[in-house]
Parts: C-alpha cells; sequence; structure tokens
C-alpha cells in the first residue's frame, strides 16, 4: 500500500518536472521552426523567385563572364539545400549582404534606423493604451449607450481607413494649415547636427542630457506620426478592452463587491479592470508588433528615418538584399513579441499554468 | 379531434418560423429568415450592407455612371479643377480627368481584387484547415506548423518584399496579399473540424463507408463555411487596405489604371494646394472598408449570436 503510494508520487512528481520539461522543449521548437520558417520564405523570395539573382545585381547588359563570377561569389551554383543553410548561417551571424542603395552592410542600416521606429511604435502604443482603455471600459460599462456606440464607430473607422491617407491629410491640416506641429522628419536641420544622440531614441536622449529645446523638437516631430499610429492601436486596445471588462462584469465577484457596498469606480477600476488587466497586456504587446507594421507606411508619410522608409526606399530602388534584411528583422521582432506576449499571459495569469 | 392542424400559408411568417418544416426547403429559408431578422435589427450592418451593395452596383454599370472617360482627361480646359465645378462634381486631377469618373471605374479594380482574394485564400485556408483538424497527428502537427509561421508574418511588410521580388503589378498585389491571408482561415477551418470531428453523424457517414476525402469534402467543410464567410467578410477591409497601401507604393496596379491607392500617391505632389486630388480616393476607401467592416460585424452577430456585443 505504501509502497504504491509512493511510487505513484515520485511518478507524479517525475511526470511534472518532464511536463515542464516538455513545455520548454515545445517552446524552444515553435521559436527554431518558426525562424527558420522566416528565414525559409525569405530565402525563397529572394532567391527562388527572382529567374536569376545575379542578374539583378549586375544588370542584363553584364558580359558573361561578369555574370558567371558573380553566380559563384554568391553560390548560386551550389544545391538549393546547400545555399539555404549558407543563407540560415549568415542571417544567424547578422549577415544580410551589403545595401546597393547605402553600400553598408545592411544590418549596420538597421542597427541605425530601427530606434526611429522602435520610437515611434512606442509612442504609438502608450497613445493607443493611453486613450484605449479607459474608452473601452466606459464602452463597457455603459453597454449600449450613445458613449458606447461612438466608442464603436471610432473604433471602426480607425479599422477603416487608409493610414496614409490619414497621414497626408493630417499633416496638411496641423503642418501646412495651422503650424502646430513641425514639418515631416525626426528633428529640425538645427539641431540635426548638433545634437548626439545615445541610444537613439531621441525623446529620450534629449530628456537624459538636459536639452529641453531638442526634446520639445522632437516631442512636435513625433507627436502627429505618433499619435496617427496611436489612433489605430486604440482602435484595436479599446474593441478588446471592452470585450473583456464585459466578460469581467458578469462575474459573481462583481455582485458581491456591490453586496459590500464598495463604491462602482472602485468595483469598476481596481476589481474588474485589475482581472481584464491580465489579457488586456497581450493585446498591447500585439498591438506593438502591429505598429512595426504599421510604421512601414506611416514613415514613407512623415519622412521619418526608420526601418519602414528603409525597407520601402530600398524597395523604389530594386535593393532586394535590403529589404530581405527589413524583412526578417521585422518578422523576427514580430516573432519575438508574440512569444513574449505568450509567455507573459502564462506567468501572470495563474490560471493557464499547468498543474 | 376534428380540429385539423392548420398549416400556414406558404412563404408567410409562419411558414418560415414553423418549428415544424415539412420540407428541407422550408427548414433552410426558415433559418435563413431568422439569420435576417437578428441581422437586420442591427441598423449599422444594414448601413454596411447598403455600401456594398452601393459597391457592386456602380462596378457592374461604371460604362454608364461614369460621366468622363477614367484613363483620358480634358488636359486644355479641366487640369485641377476644384469639387463641384460644373460638371466636374468631385474635381479633377493634375491630367484633366474627372476624379468621380476614375474612383467610379476603380471600384471594380476594388472589388477585382477582393474576390480574387477571397477566392485564392479562402479555399487554401479551408483545406488546409479541415484536413489538418480531421486527419490529426503528425499531418496535423505540420500543417498547424506551416500556419503558424505564416501567421506570424507581418503581413504587410511579406506582402512587401513577395511584390518586390515578383515585380509590381496589380496581378502580384493581390497574389502577395493572398498568399498572407488564408492563414487565420486555416485555424479557423481546423478550429471548427475539432469541435465535431468526434460526432456521430460523421460516425454514421463512416460506417456507410464514405472515403475520408468525401466526409472532408461533402459532410466537413460545409459546415465550416458560416464562420469562415464572417471571418472573410471581417477580413475584406484589411485586404481592401493593404492593396491601397501597396498601390500608394507603386507596388499594386500601375497608371494609368484609376486604382484608389495609387490615385492618392499621385495626388500626393499637389496636396497642400489642390488636396482634393489625394482626399478623394481615400473617402472612397475609408466609406468601402467601413461598409465592410460594419456588415462583418453585423454577420458574426447575427450568425453567432452567443459572441454578440462582446
Amino acid at each position: 500500500m505504501t509502497l504504491t503510494d509512493t511510487t505513484a508520487a515520485t511518478r507524479r512528481k517525475r511526470s511534472r518536472s518532464s511536463s515542464t520539461g516538455k513545455a520548454v522543449l515545445r517552446f524552444l521548437v515553435t521559436v527554431v521552426t518558426t525562424f527558420l520558417g522566416l528565414l525559409a520564405v525569405t530565402f525563397f523570395i529572394g532567391r527562388v523567385i527572382p529567374i536569376d539573382p545575379a542578374l539583378a545585381i549586375v544588370g542584363d547588359r553584364a558580359p558573361a563572364h561578369v555574370v558567371e563570377r558573380v553566380r559563384e561569389q554568391l553560390g548560386l551554383n551550389l544545391p538549393l539545400y546547400q545555399q539555404f543553410y549558407f543563407y540560415v548561417r549568415d542571417a544567424l551571424t547578422g549577415n544580410f549582404g551589403t545595401s546597393v542603395l547605402t553600400t553598408n552592410p545592411v544590418m549596420d542600416d538597421i542597427r541605425r534606423v530601427f530606434p526611429a521606429t522602435m520610437e515611434l511604435a512606442t509612442v504609438g502604443t502608450v497613445f493607443g493604451a493611453l486613450f484605449g482603455i479607459p474608452l473601452g471600459v466606459l464602452a463597457a460599462v455603459k453597454r449600449g449607450s450613445i458613449a458606447d456606440q461612438i466608442v464603436r464607430v471610432v473604433g471602426l473607422i480607425g479599422y477603416s481607413v487608409p493610414i496614409f491617407w490619414l497621414g497626408l491629410l493630417s499633416l496638411v491640416l496641423f503642418y501646412a494649415k495651422l503650424r502646430w506641429v513641425a514639418y515631416p522628419g525626426r528633428l529640425d536641420i538645427v539641431y540635426e547636427y548638433t545634437f548626439t544622440p545615445i541610444t537613439g531614441f531621441f525623446l529620450f536622449d534629449s530628456l537624459i542630457q538636459g536639452q529641453w529645446d531638442v526634446f520639445w523638437d522632437a516631442f512636435r516631430h513625433i507627436i502627429l506620426p505618433g499619435a496617427l499610429l496611436g489612433y489605430f492601436s486604440l482602435a484595436y486596445i479599446s474593441r478588446m478592452t471592452r470585450s473583456f471588462m464585459l466578460n469581467e462584469l458578469q462575474q459573481e465577484y462583481i455582485v458581491a463587491a456591490r453586496a459590500k457596498g464598495l463604491s462602482e469606480t472602485r468595483i469598476i477600476w481596481f476589481h474588474a479592470l485589475r482581472n481584464a488587466g491580465v489579457p488586456l497586456i497581450t493585446v498591447i504587446a500585439l498591438s506593438y508588433a502591429g505598429l512595426l507594421e504599421g510604421s512601414v507606411l506611416t514613415e514613407t508619410i512623415f519622412s521619418w528615418p526608420g526601418l519602414g522608409l528603409y525597407i520601402t526606399n530600398s524597395l523604389q530602388n530594386a535593393d532586394m538584399n535590403a529589404v530581405l534584411g527589413g524583412t526578417i528583422i521585422v518578422g523576427s521582432v514580430f516573432i519575438a513579441i508574440n512569444l513574449l506576449s505568450d509567455l507573459l499571459y502564462r506567468t501572470l495569469d495563474p490560471r493557464t499554468r499547468s498543474r | 379531434m376534428s380540429v385539423v392542424a392548420q398549416t400556414p400559408k406558404p412563404y408567410s411568417r409562419d411558414w418560415l418560423l414553423s418549428d415544424r418544416p415539412t420540407s428541407r426547403h422550408q427548414a433552410r429559408l426558415g433559418r435563413a429568415y431568422i439569420i435576417w431578422r437578428r441581422f437586420s435589427e442591427n441598423r449599422l450592418a444594414l448601413l454596411g450592407l447598403g455600401i456594398i451593395l452601393a459597391l457592386l452596383f456602380v462596378a457592374a454599370f461604371a460604362d454608364v455612371l461614369a460621366p468622363y472617360n477614367p484613363v483620358q482627361g480634358d488636359l486644355m480646359n479641366a487640369r485641377l479643377l476644384p469639387p463641384g465645378s460644373a460638371g466636374y462634381w468631385l474635381g479633377t486631377d493634375d491630367q484633366g480627368r474627372d476624379i468621380l469618373s476614375r474612383l467610379i471605374h476603380g471600384s471594380r479594380l476594388t472589388l477585382m481584387v477582393i474576390v480574387l482574394v477571397a477566392v485564392i485564400a479562402a479555399p487554401i485556408g479551408l483545406i488546409v484547415g479541415t484536413v489538418s483538424g480531421y486527419a490529426g497527428g503528425w499531418i496535423d502537427a505540420i500543417l498547424m506548423r506551416i500556419t503558424d509561421i505564416f501567421l506570424a508574418f507581418p503581413k504587410l511588410v511579406l506582402a512587401l518584399a513577395l511584390v518586390a521580388a515578383l515585380g509590381p503589378g496589380i496581378e502580384n498585389a493581390i497574389l502577395a496579399i493572398a498568399v498572407t491571408s488564408w492563414p487565420p482561415y486555416a485555424r479557423i477551418a481546423r478550429a471548427e473540424t475539432l469541435t465535431f470531428r468526434n460526432s456521430e453523424f460523421i460516425s454514421a457517414v463512416k460506417l456507410m463507408g464514405a472515403s475520408p476525402f468525401r466526409i472532408v469534402l461533402r459532410h466537413v467543410m460545409p459546415l465550416c463555411l458560416s464562420s469562415l464567410i464572417v471571418r472573410v467578410t471581417l477580413d475584406m477591409a484589411g485586404i481592401i487596405l493593404t492593396a491601397a497601401g501597396l498601390g500608394f507604393l507603386g507596388l499594386g496596379a500601375q497608371p494609368p489604371l484609376p486604382e484608389w491607392g495609387a490615385m492618392i500617391a499621385s495626388g500626393r505632389r499637389f496636396i497642400l494646394d489642390q488636396w482634393w486630388v489625394a482626399a478623394m480616393p481615400g473617402f472612397a476607401i475609408l466609406i468601402v472598408s467601413l461598409g465592410f467592416n460594419l456588415l462583418g460585424d453585423g454577420l458574426r452577430d447575427a450568425l453567432d449570436p452567443k459572441e454578440a456585443g462582446q
């Protein structure tokens, strides 16, 4: 009896530890296969779809021996699986080739432009969360009211409007007509050469250096594209907040809290929102990833020197190394944020933990 | 005893709502009627439906409705006229072309993009999802891994890279958007399949000797359709926006085609003085994608009342 009990206990213990191991293993497999898949797709786009990538580099009027040499340099005479092996090896060491347009290694270019995109996406997400969460809560609490309808329509328009068009029109209004914001770009030309960035996040850099005029200028530049991107994440965040809050407000603990005589404000903002907060963090993380992507079109409108502008500029100049390098980076960040939000959700919500 | 049950007149309200339909035809119509009743309670959804019907109408009769040639303008007398000019309600662009006529003809391109993307992406998603869900095991694992990889991609960036490799043009843009939009459909179809995979009617068909192929094709797929249609409708707005974005970057439809996104791009140069050239096509995009969003929301609420209001 006791013997079977202990074996059962050890077996249970072992199965528990192996299930954690399994979960970690499954997570690793997910990361690796997703990343390899990403590389496979970009490999396919860059090497398989074009009829001859060597011709794309040297042009179709190049003499045959030049084309042959370039083919050899690129490893195009190797079988595809070997090419893919080298491709993955290069990508893992951050080698995406050289940009035809800037003549720099693509990775250096990306390192230079990436902070601009992150700064923009961060401002957008902060804006979206700051306004989206209260709006969503309001819509849920006053369900079916005029306020709910307005929040719904504002969100629906956010889902439906072409961002580049809204950007153009807002530039005409707020920059050209009203002069409230600065012209496209990150900084005025005056500061462009006097200001030395440290992290690449200009708002943050100017603050820690105590350069208030630069901070104000950077703020005037980022506010419009940031608010625009923020509107899109607002649409998503407010809709999800409303749905989570509706779910929480139907729970029994809300009735219990009301019976205890807690104020409605306290119930809504401390009890219900706190519980809705866990899935909300996932939503905010996902909208952050979405903004990294949405910045592609926004940056072209606002001449924002980030990854999106880099990719579109390279596109116009048929600079495939740069386009695919940018795609891999955006894709990797996307994957990383997805996985992180998944992990965060599991850590924060005890219900999803495996017992 | 002698009271004969009053059979309601065919196609009347009572006939449709009867809880004892006497034919398959009646049952189907009755179900459709209930869904329609639920759908039409929602005013915004009706507005969406109206917008989409208007789009279909405009696209079908573009030749009759458009007052001018969409491609060839009047360079002599009609360059950059503001909205409200005589004969040109929405103004003209830099080549003297009537913007209204271009928008009307552009609706055909928009419709073409939506229909082709849906026709390519939805069946791929449906097949991958149902096969994956019904087969299970390693087939499921592999197919879902592939789906997840595509799902992890940022859609617009992948579409950009694809078009960059394939070359600009509306056909390639459609292909690129389709390649990036099927994964959610596969996930939905798989989830639906899993809910009735082990149910009795599937076992019954299996006992009658139906092959897995037949089961998936005739019994699993039809049941996945309604949720798939809702999702495709909700995605239409996103498809329109992606297509417009590609057009705006010069990667979609090429000039002189009156594609709405490309029209915004061409109006960008003189946006400060002649704002309407870029503004009007944007309104068209906004209205149509809003229409699809409203319609999709309404359909979801009508087909799945459990989700309503969430």
